[in-house]
């Protein structure tokens, strides 16, 4: 079997890895791509976009169930789950295909099985155990993602206990499920298993929901949430007593022994309590490559302590987030080919979003880390009631909180929670991106009637000169 | 392997400077030694020596290229068993290269030197080069820090997309004295600009901007008088007999043309080694005493001025420092004073008399620990053993630091060179 040479190979089909292959071929590499399941990776075939089409469902059934607010009589209003999930995994077929498309026409070269490294920083392709290829790259990235924790005695077994997987496909509808874990991933699906009806209670480990954002957002969440029927523990910690009778007892996190809790009955029990990086069985034990705690180490370059060896995304450091992984790879890559106009990322630029009903979106520091690194700060506050398109919406929960620092005007954070703030952060990062100060975004004209004139008066009201509020 | 060819430096606090002249071109044989190109800095020019021998394969900064940074690889040079495709496995350290101005554009590095993977995409430089009125780019915050820290923006290097200042670049901008910007400060003081007041009042202007020269006299001047604490000594000098010594020594040969102020020279450096304390400086934490006197002597120059220096001033004799003081003087008037020739010193002299100003008192020129104003000498009464007699006097104002220089140790000093001004032949010993 020939050797086949790259100048650049990438293991790992993701939102990271299919990325930096195309950029590499943008850049005239030759490139190889190697990827064992599915092209896209979680985030397109198991996590973001599957249950943003799933999340859609929920809300158009949300907004049915609620069409009378609107003038709409509807009777009978059911749903069938099974076609709600094969839509989603339509949507997920279809992109995956997409991105088939797009490396075959950037020439890059698709390799199906496991990649493999040997000591020599070879690659060695395996597909149902047999060697298919073995690949010689001037450089190698590695983008093999990341995998759902498990803690011990929450065990998914597809029956009771169930990771995003088995929660993304449900085959009949719970009438009850616990959330462990409230982090984007299990507010969520709480969010979504809510809307069609189930019993849904979260428990959450940290003293707040939601543990890395804003504590007056993570608050506003917690309330629209609660509003909305989910019940919450937080600063608690769930044990399964009988998996066959469906009961857990959850108690204090961190709590005496004798705490004897609150023992709940439910059908599911939903794990999401973070992710662990696929760092095994890569061959890494025989190169320099560290790993720590799962996850690869890096330096601001996406390097690994073995040269010619790359990581990006899921696999290395946090945030775990697609956008963060496809980013890393356009850093990486421009880098191998010697740019000079190439910086590290920020992870302060980086935004982060959870698409539940309300939804949530943040950039930058919280109030709390700006308090905590000393800094001084003007923060404004807007509410979505005392905006137009809001109140036509219907939608009128939710506020955007706006941080600046109180000397230079530097946009420090953006914390928002309501109708399509996902879509409306993107004007912060832009602007944070560019080191914009107040004065500039004070000078934006924002369009009547939007959502985003809140993101205007928000600015406004950080130095005191809100218009409608 | 091509030899790169770098930006020298031509002091030690040199960042970066303008190419001015190339003395040869692409393909020109060169040997080490040969001059091959002129650096322009803010005072001086001077010329780039081959330290190699070979032929120049490529000028990778063109000839008028301004703001190029010490250590930018400024031409290829290729050795003699070398031929110009041994250049496509040179990879020159783009870093170093900076962005050449609109009106010098060659093709650019990265098309004809490939990097490590062939790319399609134009890799751009990191630095930027500063032509006085090009749109300087920077972020609103980096505009904002910069004018809270009192940076000119011109004088911060960028290294956002294309160059531009981000607050990075803000952050590790290490200002030197002279890059703190003027106008921030002067406009501090209250009431509007001048340009403010001239327009509001009708009343007519040249405006010119400050150039970099004027930019830097302002800085230091600034600087010195508003962090200096100076205090003024004055003294009054008779000359006649160092001016019957100067007519016995100039009449000796007629090739010797000594000046009063080459004596003035003389005597200050004797009575600054004489007076140790006096020839010193302000270092924050220590104070500096010299060995030599190396005395600084104000050259008004084209737009501004110079202090060229008289090394160990001390023991060199009155037609040597005579013969310096011309070639010094006559070159800072050309622009071609090497760095050396006017950084440092202890002691600078400023002598007015030849515009007939008979007493002033200057601003001391840091790092020195004093600076000595020399008046006109002029013929004046003055009383002589109780009776009035005709006398040429000259009135010499000694400013102090008096961080370093006392009261006494000034009026010591000034004594000391009064002895010397007026029983000159203890100058020659």
């Amino acid at each position: 079997m020939a050797k086949q040479e790259f100048d650049l190979i990438v293991i790992g089909g993701g939102p990271g890895g299919y990325v930096a292959a195309i950029r590499g071929a943008q850049l005239g590499m030759s490139v190889a791509l190697v990827e064992a399941n599915h092209l896209g990776g979680i985030c397109l075939n198991w996590g973001c976009i599957p249950t943003k089409a799933l999340l859609r469902s929920a809300e158009v059934m949300h907004l049915i169930k609620n069409a009378d607010q609107f003038g709409i009589s509807v009777k009978d209003v059911s749903f069938d789950l099974t076609k709600i999930v094969d839509r989603s995994r339509k949507v997920a077929a279809q992109l995956s295909g997409g991105i088939k498309h797009l490396l075959k026409k950037n020439k890059v070269t698709i390799f199906d099985g496991w990649g493999k490294l040997t000591k020599s920083k070879e690659i060695v392709v395996e597909n149902d155990g047999k060697e298919i290829a073995t690949l010689k790259g001037k450089h190698t990235i590695l983008a093999t993602g990341a995998r759902a924790r498990v803690l011990p005695g929450l065990e998914p077994d597809e029956e009771f206990v169930w990771s995003y997987r088995e929660a993304m496909v449900p085959k009949e509808l719970p009438k009850s499920i616990l959330v462990i874990g409230s982090g984007a991933i299990g507010i969520e699906f709480a969010s979504f298993y809510n809307d069609l009806g189930v019993e849904v209670t979260v428990v959450e480990m940290a003293d707040k929901i939601l543990p890395v954002e804003d504590d007056e957002i993570s608050g506003l969440a917690l309330k629209a949430l609660k509003k909305d029927g989910i019940f919450f523990h937080t600063g608690s910690v769930a044990e399964i007593i009988d998996k066959g009778k469906g009961t857990v007892k959850i108690v204090k996190a961190g709590g005496k022994e004798d705490d004897k809790g609150q023992t709940i009955t439910v059908d599911k029990v939903i794990s999401a309590v973070g992710i662990v990086g696929n760092v095994e069985n890569l061959g890494l034990e025989d190169l320099k490559v560290e790993v720590d705690r799962s996850h690869i180490k890096v330096n601001q370059w996406l390097e690994t302590a073995e040269p010619g060896i790359y990581a990006i995304g899921d696999v290395v450091n946090p945030p775990w987030l697609a956008h963060k992984a496809s980013h890393e790879a356009i850093i990486c890559v421009e880098k191998i080919a010697g740019s000079k106009d190439v910086h590290p990322l920020d992870p302060n630029l980086i935004p982060g979003c959870t698409y539940a009903r309300p939804q949530i979106a943040s950039l930058g520091l919280t109030e709390q880390a700006c308090s905590e690194q000393g800094l001084d700060v003007n923060i404004g506050r807007f509410p979505f009631v005392a905006n137009g398109k809001a109140i036509a919406l219907g939608d009128t929960e939710g506020m955007i909180k706006t941080i600046f620092d109180a000397k230079t005007g530097e946009l420090l954070g953006a914390h928002l929670i309501g109708a399509e703030v996902t879509e409306l952060i993107q004007g912060y990062t832009i602007g944070k991106t560019l080191e914009t100060t107040e004065a500039e975004l004070m000078h934006t004209v924002f369009p009547h009637p939007t959502l985003s004139e809140m993101m205007h008066e928000s600015v406004l009201d950080a130095y005191g000169r809100a218009i409608h509020f | 392997m091509p030899i790169e060819i770098l930006m020298p430096a031509l002091s030690p606090t040199m960042t970066e400077g303008t190419l001015a002249a190339w003395s040869v071109k692409e393909g020109d044989k060169v040997a080490s030694g040969d001059v091959i190109a002129e650096i322009e800095t803010d005072k001086a020019t001077m010329e780039v020596e081959a330290v190699d021998e070979g032929t120049i394969a490529k000028i990778v900064v063109p000839a008028g290229t301004e703001g190029v940074a010490v250590n930018a690889v400024i031409a290829v040079l290729l050795e003699e068993d070398e031929d110009g495709t041994d250049l496509s496995s040179f990879k020159p350290n783009e870093e170093k290269i900076p962005v050449q101005p609109e009106e010098a554009k060659s093709p650019a590095i990265a098309e004809e030197l490939p990097v490590a993977a062939q790319t399609n995409e134009q890799v751009t430089s990191e630095t930027v080069t500063k032509q006085s009125g090009d749109r300087l780019f920077a972020s609103p915050l980096a505009k904002r820090l910069a004018e809270q820290a009192g940076y000119n923006l011109s004088d911060i290097r960028g290294s956002g997309p294309k160059g531009r200042i981000v607050k990075r670049d803000v952050e590790a901008h290490r200002p030197t004295a002279s890059t703190t910007k003027p106008p921030s400060v002067s406009r501090s003081l209250s009431g509007p600009s001048a340009k403010e007041l001239a327009d509001l009042l009708g009343t007519t202007y040249r405006e010119e901007p400050v150039s970099k020269i004027r930019g830097i006299i302002a800085n230091r001047l600034q600087e010195a008088k508003q962090t200096i604490p100076h205090f003024y000594l004055t003294i009054e000098c008779e000359l006649d007999a160092l001016l019957a010594m100067r007519k016995q020594i100039n009449d000796s040969d007629e090739n010797i043309k000594v000046s009063v102020n080459d004596l003035i020279i003389k005597a200050s450096a004797k009575a600054l080694i004489k007076v140790p304390e006096a020839n010193a400086s302000w270092n924050g934490d220590s104070i500096l005493y010299y060995d030599h006197a190396d005395v600084a002597v104000a050259v008004a120059i084209e737009g501004g001025l110079v202090t060229p220096i008289v090394r160990s001033a001390e023991s060199k004799s009155l037609t040597t420092i005579s013969d310096e003081m011309k070639d010094l003087a006559g070159r800072a008037k050309t622009g071609k004073l090497k760095p050396d020739e006017y950084q440092g010193g202890s002691f600078s002299i400023s002598n007015l008399g030849m515009f007939g100003i008979k007493e002033f008192s200057a601003v001391i020129n840091p790092p020195h620990g004093a600076i000595l104003a020399v008046g006109m000498g002029e013929k004046r009464p003055v009383v002589k053993d109780g009776e009035l007699a005709i006398a040429t006097m000259m009135s010499c104002t000694l400013s102090c630091d008096h961080r370093v220089v006392d009261g006494a140790v000034g009026a010591t000093f000034l004594q000391a060179f009064k002895g010397m001004i007026e029983n000159p032949l203890g100058m020659l010993i």
